[in-house]
């Protein structure tokens, strides 16, 4: 067991190191072998110092299927967003707005389990426009400011099954 | 598509008036976040926007990445700051 | 396809509008943050597409890493637009402040 964790703690470091460096390049747009050396340094310092932050998850074996079915679920994501976009868009411009909407909070719970699945999905309905997620319980307990009725319908349904889909849940 | 790209600059110096309005006007200091992060938000399509009239996109487009970075890290600090029920109601009863 | 980046262009400018409208015309912060907080993503995802395909009309290393770093605007600005929002209708409830509501709600 404890060969595994420090295993994943170096597995964890190196991805930063990956990350980190990708990134420098990317930034400086230089390819001198000067920069290259500096930027590596720096992201190696990086690493030491913060290698444990951005892969806290207990380790999956299966990380790299996580995100290629996050990434088959984006899609459908994006397509949500812009038509709930669209939709307050409208709202925005329509001419009686204060009969027009209906803001309340409603609340319900939620069937996933881990801190991964519950953060994306709070995310998700935040980026949703016409929903914004208010506070998450430790027994994942919703709460969730609506616009109207037409986007508090759409809760919590769909997203959560993708989901528990994409968290394997 | 340089003049597209001037017209829009000036479009969104005048749409930025309208958040502008909500952060002097109020009611509450939460209302004065929300005009001020749509502002900031507009703003860094206008330095990409200058950016592109310039034609030296690469440089003011770290400006605008840190600009981002900037806009949310002010956001997030300011409204850990104004979390007091006292600070948000005094304000709505003398009327600002 | 500069007709194409026109229409992407025009369709963000359209979303900052309709962004800026409704934070002047919604009746309290919580519903101010609906189109504050979206439309705004919304429009700067647009607007920055466009202008990364603007950039990558003539192909090279330099329009390249621009137009990589324009991308990473806009997944920065998807993953913090939700946190600041958050943070926002967080500092609202922890004020204990109501939200508002149609009358016929009000009990």
């Amino acid at each position: 067991m404890c060969s595994m964790t420090t295993n994943w703690k170096l597995t964890s470091f190196r991805l930063t190191v990956l990350i980190v460096f990708g990134l420098w390049v990317l930034f400086s747009g230089r390819f001198d072998p000067f920069h290259l050396t500096a930027g590596f340094i720096c992201s190696i310092i990086v690493g030491l110092m913060s290698g444990d932050l951005m892969f806290t998850a207990s380790p999956t074996r299966d990380i790299l299927l996580l995100w290629m079915r996050l990434a088959g679920f984006l899609p459908w994501l994006f397509y949500q967003v812009f038509r709930a976009n669209v939709h307050v868009l409208y709202l925005a411009f329509h001419p009686r707005l204060a009969q027009r909407i209906d803001p309340h909070i409603i609340e319900f719970d939620s069937r996933l389990t881990s801190d991964y699945a519950r953060t994306t999905f709070a995310n998700c309905i935040t980026l949703t426009p016409g929903t914004i997620t208010v506070s998450v319980s430790a027994v994942g307990r919703f709460r969730v400011h609506c616009i109207d009725a037409q986007s508090a319908a759409a809760l919590p349904g769909d997203m959560e099954a993708r989901i528990a889909k994409v968290f394997g849940e | 598509m340089e003049d597209l790209f001037f017209y829009s600059a000036l479009y969104l110096s005048i749409i930025m008036f309208l958040p502008l309005y909500r952060a002097v006007s109020g009611p509450t200091i939460l209302d004065r976040l929300v005009g001020v992060n749509a502002m900031g938000s507009k703003t860094t399509i206008l330095l990409i926007v200058v950016g592109l009239i310039y034609g030296r996109v690469d440089m003011f487009i770290d400006i605008a990445l840190a600009y981002a970075l900037l806009n949310f890290i002010a956001v997030l600090a300011a409204s850990r700051y104004f979390h007091k029920k006292k600070g948000i109601e005094d304000e709505e009863q003398s009327g600002l | 396809m500069n007709e194409l980046i026109t229409i992407i262009w025009l369709g963000g400018l359209l979303f900052f509008t309709g962004g800026s409208i409704g934070i002047l015309r919604f009746p309290d912060f919580y519903a101010r943050l609906h189109p504050a907080g979206k439309l705004d993503t919304a429009g700067q995802f647009l607007a920055l597409s466009a202008v990364a395909l603007y950039v990558l009309q003539d192909l090279s290393l330099h329009t390249f890493l621009t137009a990589a770093k324009l991308i990473l605007i806009v997944i920065f600005v998807y993953i913090t637009g939700p946190t600041a929002t958050h943070a926002i209708v967080d500092a609202g409830v922890r004020a204990v402040i109501e939200p508002w509501v149609q009358p016929e709600r009000r009990t």
